[in-house]
């Protein structure tokens, strides 16, 4: 799908809501850079780990961790644990994603974001479009905003403060209410919630959103039900 | 104060390792054909999985409880997004109510 296309597809609220998620990024990202360089680590750590990685969680769990004087491999294990949901993401969202060149490209911009905005639409080519547009739009905006704070040093070192980290949740549970209307999904989520909450102090970052997992054990797929029925 | 080529050897790997994770979706889906049933529980995985992201960013820092600031903060955002409030209301709401409380000294 060609850009112009992606913006033709996107009425104008979608792409007003995916610029705001955008640029909320971006602040964060800013954040982002100036902790990094604020713990010690050279300048171009967060800025190559924002290009290459491009998974907010992981890369401020490596650079905590290396800041620290932790072992650099810690942090890429503890980083790719983080990371290991991108799998069923991909395969939720593959659709959107593309074959060819549209593939690799589409798949380095898969984030929590982008693949929440996806599945909320049900038109195959709004999905394709809200994917594409939200994932290139944070790539974007998470990388000018780790050069700026990277560079800028203590801007903005506290988010917190704007009460950011309470939007970025807000975000995606606002992006998956509509799924859980659905009452299957809604008893798969619920347990999956309960046992990540639950295992978060004994499991390193990341693995409990995967136990979440475990909750699919009481979705029931449409078909099935109305079989047994 | 770093090693850096064993801090490039890391970022290398935590970016291949990354993207390898990524792809892999959309690389498995293509080679096989899924069924429509299948297609149904990936959805609802990744919905749990973006559940979970959302339970434990709200709730918990590290391996333990987070205050009160930004749970109330996600709360209020929930509701507004359930009684359909736009978007842009959803985040600045959620975003004010976790600033507005430590403004207070609520942490």
């Amino acid at each position: 799908m060609a850009m112009r296309s992606i913006w033709r597809t996107l009425d104008r609220r979608l792409a007003r809501d995916i610029a705001l998620v955008c640029l909320a990024d971006g602040v964060v990202a800013v954040s982002y850079g100036a902790i990094s360089v604020g713990g010690g680590l050279a300048w171009w750590v967060p800025v190559l780990l924002s290009v290459v990685v491009f998974a907010g969680a992981s890369q401020f769990l490596f650079v905590g961790i290396v800041a620290a004087g932790g072992s650099p491999i810690a942090a890429t294990v503890a980083g790719l644990l983080v990371n290991t949901r991108h799998v069923a993401f991909g395969l939720a969202v593959s659709d959107a994603v593309g074959t060819g060149w549209r593939r690799w490209l589409g798949s380095h911009v898969m984030t929590d974001e982008n693949v929440a905005f996806a599945i909320g639409q049900d038109d195959p080519r709004r999905r394709r479009a809200a994917y594409w547009a939200c994932g290139v739009g944070i790539f974007v905006c998470w990388n000018l905003g780790v050069l700026i704070g990277a560079a800028a040093g203590s801007v903005i070192t506290d988010t917190d403060a704007f009460g950011l980290d309470a939007a970025f949740p807000a975000v995606l549970l606002a992006l998956v209410l509509p799924a859980l209307r659905d009452r299957s999904t809604r008893t798969a989520v619920l347990v999956g919630v309960v046992i990540a909450l639950a295992t978060t102090p004994f499991l390193p970052a990341g693995v409990p959103v995967l136990c979440a997992l475990l909750g699919l054990a009481f979705y029931r797929s449409p078909k099935l039900v109305e079989a047994t029925r | 104060m770093t090693n850096v080529p064993l801090l490039l050897v890391a970022i290398g790997i935590l970016a291949v390792g990354t993207f390898t994770l990524r792809i892999a979706g959309p690389a498995i889906s293509s080679r096989f054909e899924l069924s429509e049933r299948v297609q149904g529980v990936l959805a609802a995985a990744a919905v749990v999985l973006l559940s979970a992201v959302v339970a434990t960013a709200a709730l918990t820092e590290g391996h333990g409880p987070v205050g009160v600031a930004r749970p109330a903060g996600v709360l209020v955002g929930g509701v507004l997004a359930w009684r359909k409030a736009p978007f842009i209301v959803v985040v600045v709401a959620a975003a004010a109510t976790a600033a507005g409380l430590r403004l207070l000294g609520v942490e």
